[in-house]
């Protein structure tokens, strides 16, 4: 084996990628080999790291320099300087890196990781995952080897079962009694399905699994088989995830090659491959029997259920289906044993769980924290806290079938039955943190236009119900809400939520729900004093002049696109509410911070 | 004129019709390749993949209306994508959009007269670190506010 003095990682997730890394690696490879250091320095482009916020992202080991929003012209210095002479270039590494003494800190004592407890993304950010080698490296298809060479199909589903592994694609159903379903239905064929098809607006935390770790995904696929009695296995990925799919078809021929995919695996006469198949952009075909739909080549609209899938699924054949997060965690357990799992969590929920945190969140990125760690410690010691000194308002959890929560639930340990107790739910792991800038009324439109935009059409409720909510709250937003608004969405989720045939449209009306119950007074703000508090909705808003500010630079007049602005030169100017078209271009050209918006 | 006519594309889509012919799941994967051939795939492509598969019309007309992979008019040179994910909504990625809207004068789902720029609003991008986002081709542009917008269409004008 090679060995090297110096490893550089370069990060290839889509978040790093978008800001220019594979550039970086492009560079970094030159310069390498014109200065003859290929047997010195070794060059991984891993996966995510979960910083995206300090995006393109490079670690220089053994000294663990972690170098932040990296730029072409920077690669020649870290070459120049770090990898020729030894020097880290201080002045690139993250800040938080560094202590006041300027020495490097070690990258568990980071702020954002250090309180995280990476299990499903152990991988991501360390290994190359287009090489099965440093998987296996990792440990990697010793979990399989167990399975196959030590235990029988039930002890599999039995320690499943004992570790407490819930359902990571949202709705928390345990893991174990899905699989003993499967396991227990009598069939010549039967099929393990993989959920890869990350709709929720605002998560992304399987793409990273399947670009940082696909080995992962697939070993614990073909662990399930061997408990259920399946011999294939498929992958729905949704098509936008173009880096996330090709690693998985390397990954894939990768381990047909290694014989740990195909037929007689570790001699054991298990059978068992892995095809993958291409999403079409439906966020419905993230829901279980609409998916299998996909799959088949229909449209992917749900099913009536009962049957369950683990009786006639795919193909009509008894079928599970898991999320790319729940897999990543199996291979783990298997090695660890359910008591480690176990003790990870609360009560109910056990292990960790991964989220993606964006929105008003300094830190933006990819955290996985155990189960019980409250939002506060997300959002500020994690995350870091709020930009620009704003004022925290909601986090929103469960994308579109989710809800926000206030600061006065800031403390709630997160787990599943205490985030549907405060009236959302845990989904697949989107966290978007919003600020005093953000209108909650607004942001239950969005959610709502979003899930009318992608239902389906095949049941009433969903096709029709969620469009006259929508109706309703645009009406809201445009100043023309009436009393007994609130109540008739109230109404019409609660038919929603009892009526509509699948996941998609039995949780749509949530995010109003949960923002009329924590923030019902910005809605009676936008109904009854037609008021945006926000300041977001933009027909609510109404632009003034202070007077005593406004010096006559006759700025705001010239840049007014309507026409709304008079007044001479030198003298205080004035806004014409009946021409104003709310667009805010004189707000932002103010110099002497005249104009406001109410 | 029928993109059919064409004879190198559509001997790549009898190709891929022939492969599939038969086998479970045909239409969706035949629309997807056809996609690719033909970049869209209109109402002629439709009808020659239904009798090639032996299936109806209504059938492959029912999957390319489904999914939003599938488009049915042609494609601008530029696909302009704004995210509307939550992260990048939160931080304004509607602003964005509406000044793209204003600049090009088309709206989102259509293509400009001058058939240079297809606008749409995207699901989430998943590059959130970046928020506001949206991609033109290939080319990423993160961090966006309203004002940055004609400077990177300008440079589209240019090609």
């Amino acid at each position: 084996m090679e060995l090297f003095r110096s490893h550089v990682l370069i990060c290839g997730g889509t978040g790093c990628t978008s800001s220019g890394s594979a550039q970086l690696l492009k560079r970094f490879e030159e310069l390498v080999e014109q200065n003859g250091l290929q047997k010195e320095v070794k060059l991984v482009h891993t996966g995510c790291f979960g910083l995206c916020e300090a995006g393109p992202v490079v670690i220089v080991y053994p000294e663990g320099a972690f170098y932040s929003r990296i730029t072409v012209a920077d690669v020649d210095e870290i070459v120049s300087e770090h990898l020729i002479k030894g020097r880290i270039v201080q002045r690139l590494l993250h800040k938080d890196s560094v202590e006041t003494t300027g020495q490097v800190r070690a990258l568990d004592d980071v702020e954002f990781y250090h309180k995280q407890k990476r299990v499903a993304l152990r991988n991501c950010g360390v290994i190359d995952p287009e090489n099965i080698d440093e998987y296996i490296a990792f440990d990697g298809y010793k979990a399989l080897c167990k399975v196959l060479t030590e235990m029988q199909p039930q002890e599999v589903i039995d320690v499943i079962k004992a570790s407490g592994l819930r359902g990571r694609g949202g709705a928390g159903f345990p893991t174990g009694m899905k699989w003993q379903f499967a396991r227990n239905s009598e069939n010549d064929k039967k099929y393990v399905c993989c959920n890869a098809d990350e709709g929720d607006p605002g998560a992304f935390m399987d793409r990273s699994v399947l670009e940082g770790d696909p080995h992962a995904v697939l070993e614990a696929m073909a662990i399930a088989g061997y408990a259920i009695g399946s011999d294939q296995g498929y992958i729905y990925v949704r098509a936008e995830y173009p880096i996330a799919v090709k690693r998985l078809e390397i990954a894939i021929n990768q381990a047909r090659e290694y014989g740990l995919l195909g037929e007689n695996i570790f001699g054991s006469g298990f059978n068992f491959d892995i095809d993958v198949r291409l999403g079409a952009g439906a966020f419905v075909c993230g829901e279980e029997t609409a998916l299998m739909n996909s799959i088949e080549g229909k449209r992917g609209e749900p099913r009536c259920r009962p049957p369950f899938p683990a009786v006639k699924g795919l193909f009509d054949k008894p079928t599970i289906l898991n999320n790319v997060e729940t897999y990543a965690n199996v291979c783990q357990i298997i090695l660890n044993g359910a008591d480690w799992f176990a003790s990870m969590g609360t009560e109910r929920s056990k292990g960790t769980k991964v989220f993606a945190l964006g929105g008003k969140i300094n830190n933006t990125g990819l955290v996985e924290v155990p189960m019980g760690t409250t939002l506060r410690e997300i959002i500020y010691e994690i995350g870091g806290g709020i930009p620009n000194g704003k004022k925290f308002k909601a986090v929103q959890t469960g994308g579109p079938s989710g809800g926000c929560l206030p600061a006065s639930l800031l403390d709630t340990p997160i787990d599943y039955d205490n985030l549907i107790a405060a009236g959302s739910m845990m989904g697949s792991g989107g966290m978007i943190v919003m600020d005093e800038d953000n209108c909650m009324v607004d942001i239950a439109r969005f959610f709502l236009d979003f899930t009318v935009d992608e239902s389906c059409g095949k049941c009433t409720p969903c096709r029709i119900g969620t469009r006259r909510m929508l109706e309703i709250l645009n009406r809201i937003c445009e100043g023309k809400g009436e009393d007994g608004d609130i109540e008739k969405l109230e109404h019409l989720a609660a038919n929603i939520k009892a009526t509509a045939l699948c996941g998609l449209g039995q949780t749509a009306p949530n995010p109003v729900l949960s923002t009329i119950r924590q923030f019902r007074s910005e809605y009676e703000a936008h109904i009854y004093d037609k008021h945006c508090p926000a300041g977001v909705c933009h027909k609510l808003l109404r632009y003034e002049i202070d007077t005593a500010k406004c010096k006559g630079c006759t700025l705001c007049a010239r840049v007014c696109p309507a026409g709304a602005i008079m007044g001479s030169v030198k003298e205080p100017h004035v806004i014409d509410p009946t021409k104003c078209i709310k667009c805010g271009a004189c707000m932002e050209k103010c110099k002497f911070g005249a104009i406001s918006k109410k | 004129m029928s993109v059919l006519e064409n004879k190198d594309k559509l001997q790549r889509l009898d190709e891929v019709i022939a492969a599939n012919k038969g086998s479970r799941g045909a239409v969706m994967r035949t629309l997807q390749a056809a996609q690719e051939i033909f970049e869209h795939v209109p109402k002629d492509v439709q009808i020659h993949i239904a009798k090639g598969l032996g299936v109806t019309l209504s059938e492959v007309y029912g999957v390319a209306t489904f999914y939003s992979q599938f488009s049915l008019e042609p494609r601008g040179q530029f696909v302009i994508g704004v995210c509307l994910g939550t992260a990048c909504y939160v931080k304004g990625s509607k602003n964005v959009l509406e000044r793209i809207e204003s600049e090009l004068d088309v709206q989102p789902g259509h293509t400009t007269k001058d058939q240079r720029f297809t606008l749409r609003d995207t699901r989430c991008l998943g590059a959130c670190g970046l928020a506001p986002v949206m991609m033109i081709n290939d080319d990423v542009y993160g961090r966006l506010v309203p004002d940055d917008v004609p400077g990177i269409l300008d440079k589209y004008r240019a090609m």
